[in-house]
């Protein structure tokens, strides 16, 4: 099993060729070189994850195996830092979503990007970010995760800012990296305080149900709670960052300046999930040492997904609905987790969240996908540009819808079965909390529905050419994408994920089942009511709400209140105070002694006039003086 | 009779202010260099006379006073020399000029 090692390194030694050979290549030749790789490292992965899924039980229950492991650096007996592969059922699970995105966005690419300036760069750049997913869910221990972390949100932050010549997308590219990185700061003080305690890294003890190694760390309190405590919230933060939780979500709907398809591999189905894996691949020490911390995630993300989801109701530019949508999703994976209990019945939370990870990725990067092909026919990002458009794009609207009805959770369609597992579970949690859910998954229906609408049917817009399908490199992947949306709820999820790897039998609840279809039903009715053809119920709804209407299009001013806390607190109060502290005092300092060095030297400076008897007189003079000193003493 | 000690040494110590003097107030090179001999022979003379008074039977100071008389030979020579080239460069020996080293 040693040659899972090829699923990092094939991608990154394709990054390596196309970085440095990328010039010399003709553009398509190297977009070839990109797919076909990613090709051979999604056969690898399944071929992986079906020999794992076949072989890996033991008394029915998935066992972890570590097939490749090098120490690269160590700093105590206990304590050191391995690289190697881990697989399980949710890094399985993993391979397979990201190596079927990530072959399906090569291949989309092809089209959508074909004449763009960069193309190489594109292409390594997105070989590049897929070692580092892939790298980040093989990871044996949580250092190695955090390596490959930053990698991700590099290839991240490379991918936005690909249209460098664009300010939008630059300023949008160090948004990205500077909140995902701040977070991240906390990210590592966690880990280094868990580490510290528990003498590991590796997940493999962390995770192995033996609770001796956490009392340290639970006796140990500060600042009220325990250091335990501290050390999963600050990994949650880490993983809030990636994942775009309140209040950490500001860079994912700026995120969209980048060309659509990486928007559909990044920040829809692979990156944004990171931080759901993580709490996911912790899930057993957040459950049993620190069960507060994994209730405030629950909490944050049902609040996350709330906001969003509001937002996304009133968002004009698809691909910020898209990705407000990615937002309210990602909040119900970490409700899902929150929620969640350990072993057979009590996990569904963590069974259901990351079969919604599962079918969410695939719908979702369908969504941005088609979305990208729309984009390609009309040349806008805005609804007000769109309308009508299901007769121009038929392959596009119908795989659009087919994901539309996923999202929304109608069956037979994938999300349907995901999300009843996700409200099943939060019903048991607190049935507050479950029809708070359920509001939002009738939201969910009626944004998506909103988008639908307005890009397929209401006025057609006037468009300076007629718009057109999209080639079949950009249609393959729809197609392929919406076959699996179409079965992919059939597949019986929990007999390869669980939270104890034992076997989980999926039964839908009726009584959540039918509310869920319900709600969501009331959802696409209410905006087929107001989208489907010109109505004027949303402008006189618009007008009643006006403040909700205006504080949600505005975001509810979050990017504001992030800017005035920058700009004025800390650039003002912080900064320039400290700023002048620099260029007054020590810089002053330096000044005011080159200055004084300087007045004294042209003060003495007369001395040495060069006249050999000046220097005798004065040689005399200190002889004399010194003879007379040694007379008198 | 012989003559007292403090009469050689006064005339050694006249020779060695003349000679300070000289130094400081003379301009030309030439007359510097002078000056600089009378400076040695005062010392050699100082020599002589010590060796003479105060260990009779020895000859170190004698001695010593030779070697000074060599060396001052020998720094005369370099001397010249040097002045022999400021004067091809300058066209004169005056030492108020040769301040270029203070730069």
């Amino acid at each position: 099993m040693e040659y899972t090692i090829l699923i990092v390194l094939l991608p990154m030694l394709t990054f390596i060729v196309l970085g440095l050979l990328g010039m010399k290549l003709k553009a398509c030749t190297s977009g070839l070189i990109g797919t076909l790789s990613m090709a051979v490292t999604t056969v690898i992965s399944y071929a992986t994850a079906w020999i794992y899924f076949t072989g890996a039980r033991v008394d029915g229950v998935y066992q972890k195996w570590v097939p490749f492991n090098i120490e690269w650096l160590r700093f105590t007996d206990t304590l050191h830092i391995d690289l190697g592969v881990l697989l399980d059922p949710i890094s399985a699970m993993m391979l397979i979503v990201i190596t079927t995105v990530s072959l399906m966005v090569h291949i989309y690419s092809l089209g959508y990007m074909k004449g763009e300036r960069g193309f190489e760069r594109y292409y390594a750049f997105l070989s590049l970010f897929s070692c580092s997913m892939l790298g980040l869910v093989l990871a044996t221990n949580i250092f190695q995760m955090y390596i490959f972390w930053e990698l991700v949100g590099v290839s991240s932050y490379l991918l936005i800012g690909f249209y460098y010549t664009k300010p939008e997308a630059i300023a949008a590219s160090k948004k990205a990296f500077i909140v995902t990185r701040f977070a991240d700061l906390g990210f590592l003080i966690g880990i280094l305080l868990l580490s510290f305690f528990t003498q590991t890294f590796d997940f493999g003890v962390l995770t192995s149900g033996d609770r001796s190694i956490f009392t340290q760390a639970a006796g140990t309190t500060f600042m009220g709670c325990s250091v335990l405590a501290w050390a999963t919230a600050l990994i949650f933060v880490g993983g809030a960052g990636k994942s775009a939780m309140f209040p950490l979500h500001i860079w994912l709907p700026d995120a969209m300046e980048g060309p659509t398809p990486v928007s559909a591999l990044i920040h829809a189905a692979t990156m944004v999930v990171a931080g759901v894996y993580l709490v996911a691949r912790l899930f057993p020490v957040y459950y049993f040492e620190t069960p507060e911390v994994l209730h405030g995630v629950a909490y944050l993300g049902a609040f996350t997904s709330l906001f969003a989801a509001v937002i996304a109701c009133v968002q004009t530019d698809i691909k910020r609905v898209l990705a407000f949508s990615t937002i309210s999703q990602i909040g119900f994976m970490m409700v899902a987790l929150g929620v969640s209990g350990y072993g057979g019945h009590n996990g569904t939370g963590y069974m259901a969240g990351m079969f919604h990870l599962f079918t969410h990725a695939m719908f979702k990067a369908l969504l941005f996908l088609g979305a990208g092909a729309i984009i390609h026919a009309v040349h806008s990002n805005e609804m007000s540009h769109m309308g009508g458009l299901r007769k121009q794009l038929p392959i596009t609207h119908i795989t659009f819808l087919i994901a539309c009805l996923a999202i929304a959770g109608i069956p037979p369609f994938s999300g349907f079965f995901s999300k009843d597992e996700i409200l099943a579970a939060t019903f048991s949690f607190a049935p507050a909390m479950g029809w708070i859910m359920s509001f939002i998954a009738g939201l969910t229906a009626f944004y998506m529905f909103r988008l639908y609408y307005n890009i397929f049917w209401g006025t057609p817009a006037e468009h300076e050419h007629e718009p057109h399908e999209a080639p079949a490199s950009m249609t393959t992947p729809l197609i392929i994408l919406a076959a699996v949306t179409c079965v992919a709820g059939f597949i019986p999820f929990g007999k390869f994920v669980s939270s104890d790897g034992a076997d989980y039998i999926i039964h839908l609840e009726a009584s959540v089942a039918i509310t869920s279809v319900v709600i969501a039903l009331i959802g696409i009715a209410v905006a087929t009511v107001f989208y489907r053809k010109k109505s004027s119920i949303p402008d006189r709804l618009e007008q009643t709400f006006n403040g909700l209407h205006n504080a949600a299009k505005h975001r509810f001013y979050i990017d504001e209140v992030y800017l005035f806390i920058t700009k004025r607190i800390i650039f003002n109060g912080i900064s320039r105070s400290i700023a002048w502290f620099d260029r007054h005092v020590i810089d002053g300092a330096m000044n005011g002694l080159a200055f004084v060095t300087n007045k004294m030297s042209f003060a003495i400076r007369g001395l040495q006039s060069g006249q050999i008897q000046q220097y005798l007189l004065v040689f005399l003079a200190g002889l004399l003086l010194i003879t007379l000193l040694v007379l008198v003493c | 009779m012989e003559i007292q000690m403090q009469y050689y040494l006064l005339v050694s110590t006249v020779m060695f202010f003349a000679g300070v003097y000289g130094f400081v107030t003379r301009r030309n090179l030439i007359a510097i260099l002078l000056s600089i001999e009378l400076i040695l022979n005062a010392v050699n003379i100082n020599f002589a006379v010590f060796n003479r008074y105060l260990f009779p039977g020895q000859m170190e100071g004698l001695f010593f006073s030779i070697f000074s008389i060599a060396i001052a030979a020998a720094e005369t020579a370099v001397a010249i020399a040097i002045i022999v080239n400021i004067y091809r460069n300058l066209k004169n020996i005056e030492v108020k000029n040769l301040d270029e080293l203070k730069d």
